[in-house]
């Protein structure tokens, strides 16, 4: 009898295992293959030259350059309003408050939202709404903001990486003690000056999380872009606000489905997944890495 | 009252020690309230302004009249159909091409019965060909509905089973230096970009799987749905093991101390104490596939077909949304019956995440008090 229950629960906790081995083996293939499959053709040229010969030849550089381009004005518009949010949840609403509860109730449907409707709220909002309302009244009806440029996809992006950056805010908020902050409310600071001169500075690291994390969203994401700004092929880099640009996760969704020629072009398909594969992996290891220290400092 | 607060200085009365008035400080608190309003400013717009895209498609009948006097009856010759296929074959696979193909030449009668008046549009969304660029487009959604149900489905079957049971097995039996390696792994697993997966599941996946089941058509709604378990895995897993986690110490102590072994605590105690956790993260699994754009597109063959079987391709709602919108006519048909579905999207994860959130947690919550005490 109790040999028979030692071989189910055995068996149970093995398939319990096995499932978690599964996973971590789909990462590591994942991982080897892409990489394995993109190591041939990775090279600094790769990186840094245009494409060539109608994209069968040559590098990406345009694709990264706006990608850094992107992911840069995304945190600027995504950081600092995420902060703030994350200050207002952990120091001024009250927690039971319905006007704070409806809050954290938006934040986490903005992040279940799901990326291709940001796309279309892009276009409805910023592209034809704000751009194209700026069109008409500094522009005279000339087309120059009502069209997909790099500054709608990056406010688009900022939208979608928005909870990302408020959610390890708060965590990384939450950690300062509480002591510290009534240390300084008694020795006569106001309450914003505790939060600029004490919460803030204690919950950097989180904000370099959140940082980090939301880039690495921006830099993979490629649904929100497809139609507010990423395009298939230019020659030149962007240099205003109002240019289209090129991008990593577009060029290779591009590239393995509607370039003509996708096996000969196989070898710079796996070199530039790696390449995006392995940013948004060094960026999301480097924020586990800040959050797991952050967490034991805490314990 | 905070401005009577300066006149006593230096006596520390009632008055005294009431907060000042400080324009700093009340402007930076109004501030940062009104930052912290935009998160749910952004979810107001978002449902304003995909909505309002959508409503010329209510708001045509009266256009349509014109526009028919106007618009003379297109002839179905070989010129049309070709331009066509090759406007569709940019987007779409060689199966697409030819199964539109197919499908145009065999309902010719069709044809004249609801020509190119919009009116016709609404009715046709109920239909079940979507064909968006033709000489006679029809928006039937029920394809794309199959679709994305057929495909959702196959994920949950691969994700549900494999990231819950994962979960049990991080929460219940793993040491403690395996769990701290499982939980950052499959955190990096969330933070593969689905273009990434979908990719992969484009170049490997599509001929590993074809190799084993020997099927006709390499990408279709098998592909796509084992890469999108790949997507939701991380969903499930983090949720479910939150969940299992946070029941209470006493459950567990309670039935090891009745004499049950480990593995049947988890299973009969822990498990089922967590199934309002469970629930809601299988809920937010289902919302994140429903949405998932890239991986349909890449992995899924496109094909807007309603057949059962899984190894045939599929077309989702988000990928015909991907697809189309960067093609279409601003102010289109076409354009408002995308930014339909896109609302309905919208609605559907909106309404998910809702009954994840209010439903399942003040269940779980209550459930946790009630026995406790």
């Amino acid at each position: 009898m109790s040999r028979k229950r030692d071989i189910t629960g055995g068996l149970f906790i093995g398939v319990t295992a096995f499932s978690a081995l599964l996973i971590i083996a789909v990462i590591v293939i994942l991982l080897v293959v892409i990489i394995i499959g993109g190591k041939g053709t990775f090279s600094w040229e790769f990186l840094t030259s245009f494409p060539q010969d109608g994209m069968m030849k040559g590098g990406i550089f345009p694709a990264i350059y706006g990608t850094v381009f992107l992911v840069l004005i995304m945190s600027i518009a995504a950081v600092p309003f995420g902060t703030i949010t994350a200050i207002y949840l952990t120091e001024y609403a009250s927690e039971k408050s319905i006007l704070a509860q409806s809050i954290r109730f938006a934040v986490r449907t903005l992040a279940t939202v799901p990326s291709i409707i940001f796309g279309l709220f892009g276009l409805g909002f910023f592209i034809k709404f704000v751009g194209g309302g700026m069109d008409n009244l500094f522009l005279g009806g000339q087309l120059k903001w009502g069209q997909p440029s790099i500054l709608w996809a990056s406010l688009t992006m900022a939208l979608l990486t928005l909870p990302v950056v408020i959610v390890s805010v708060e965590e990384a908020i939450r950690t300062v003690p509480r002591e510290m902050r009534e240390a300084s409310l008694a020795l006569g600071a106001t309450k914003w000056e505790t939060i600029l001169r004490i919460v803030l500075p204690g919950s950097r690291s989180g904000i370099m999380t959140g940082t980090i994390l939301a880039v690495s969203r921006g830099a993979g994401e490629v649904a929100p872009i497809l139609f507010t700004g990423a395009a298939y092929y230019l020659a030149t880099l962007p240099t205003s606000l109002s240019d289209q640009f090129m991008n990593l996760g577009y060029h290779i969704y591009i590239m393995a489905t509607q370039s003509a020629n996708v096996d000969k072009t196989l070898p710079i398909q796996f070199a530039t997944t790696m390449v995006l594969l392995l940013l948004t992996f060094t960026l999301n290891l480097t924020a586990v890495i800040i959050r797991a220290r952050l967490r034991r400092k805490t314990k | 009252m905070d401005n009577n607060a300066g006149h006593n200085r230096f006596v520390f009365t009632r008055d005294s020690l009431k907060k000042k008035f400080r324009l700093s400080e009340f402007l930076s608190e109004k501030i940062i309230t009104g930052v912290a309003f935009l998160s749910i400013a952004i979810i107001v717009l978002i449902f304003f302004f995909v909505f309002r895209e959508t409503l010329p498609i209510f708001h045509q009948k009266k256009e349509a009249a014109k526009v028919e006097n106007v618009v003379k009856p297109e002839k179905y010759g070989s010129d049309a159909n070709a331009g066509k296929t090759n406007s569709s074959g940019q987007e779409q696979y060689g199966v697409t091409t030819k199964d539109t193909m197919m499908i145009e030449n065999k309902t010719p009668a069709e044809d004249t019965v609801v020509h190119g008046s919009d009116e016709a549009t609404l009715k046709s969304l109920a239909g079940t060909q979507w064909l968006p660029v033709s000489d006679r487009p029809r928006y039937g959604l029920i394809p794309l509905f199959v679709g994305t149900l057929k495909i959702t489905l196959i994920a949950m079957l691969f994700a549900a089973p494999i990231a819950i049971l994962a979960a049990l097995f991080s929460a219940a039996f793993a040491p403690y230096w395996l769990r701290e390696l499982l939980k950052p792994a499959i955190e990096l697993l969330a933070g593969f970009p689905s273009v990434v997966i979908g990719f992969f599941a484009l170049m490997v996946m599509a001929t590993f799987f074809q190799n084993i089941f020997g099927y006709d058509g390499r990408l279709n709604a098998f592909v796509g749905g084992v890469a999108m378990a790949l997507a939701a895995i991380p969903i499930i897993f983090t949720i479910t093991e939150d969940a299992l986690t946070a029941i209470p110490h006493t459950y567990t102590e309670a039935s090891l101390a009745l004499g049950a072994t480990r593995w049947q605590t988890a299973l009969f105690v822990t498990l089922p104490a967590a199934t309002p956790g469970i629930f809601a993260a299988i809920l937010l699994g289902i919302g994140r596939v429903f949405g998932e754009t890239m991986i349909a597109l890449m992995a899924t063959g496109n094909a807007a077909l309603s057949s059962i079987n899984p190894f045939e391709s599929v077309r989702t709602l988000a990928a015909t949304i991907g697809a189309e919108m960067a093609e279409v006519v601003f102010g289109d048909t076409h354009y408002s019956v995308l930014f339909l579905i896109g609302s309905m999207l919208f609605v559907f994860t909106f309404s998910l995440n809702a009954l994840a959130e209010f439903y399942v947690k003040g269940k779980l919550v209550k459930r946790f008090q009630g026995k406790q005490s």
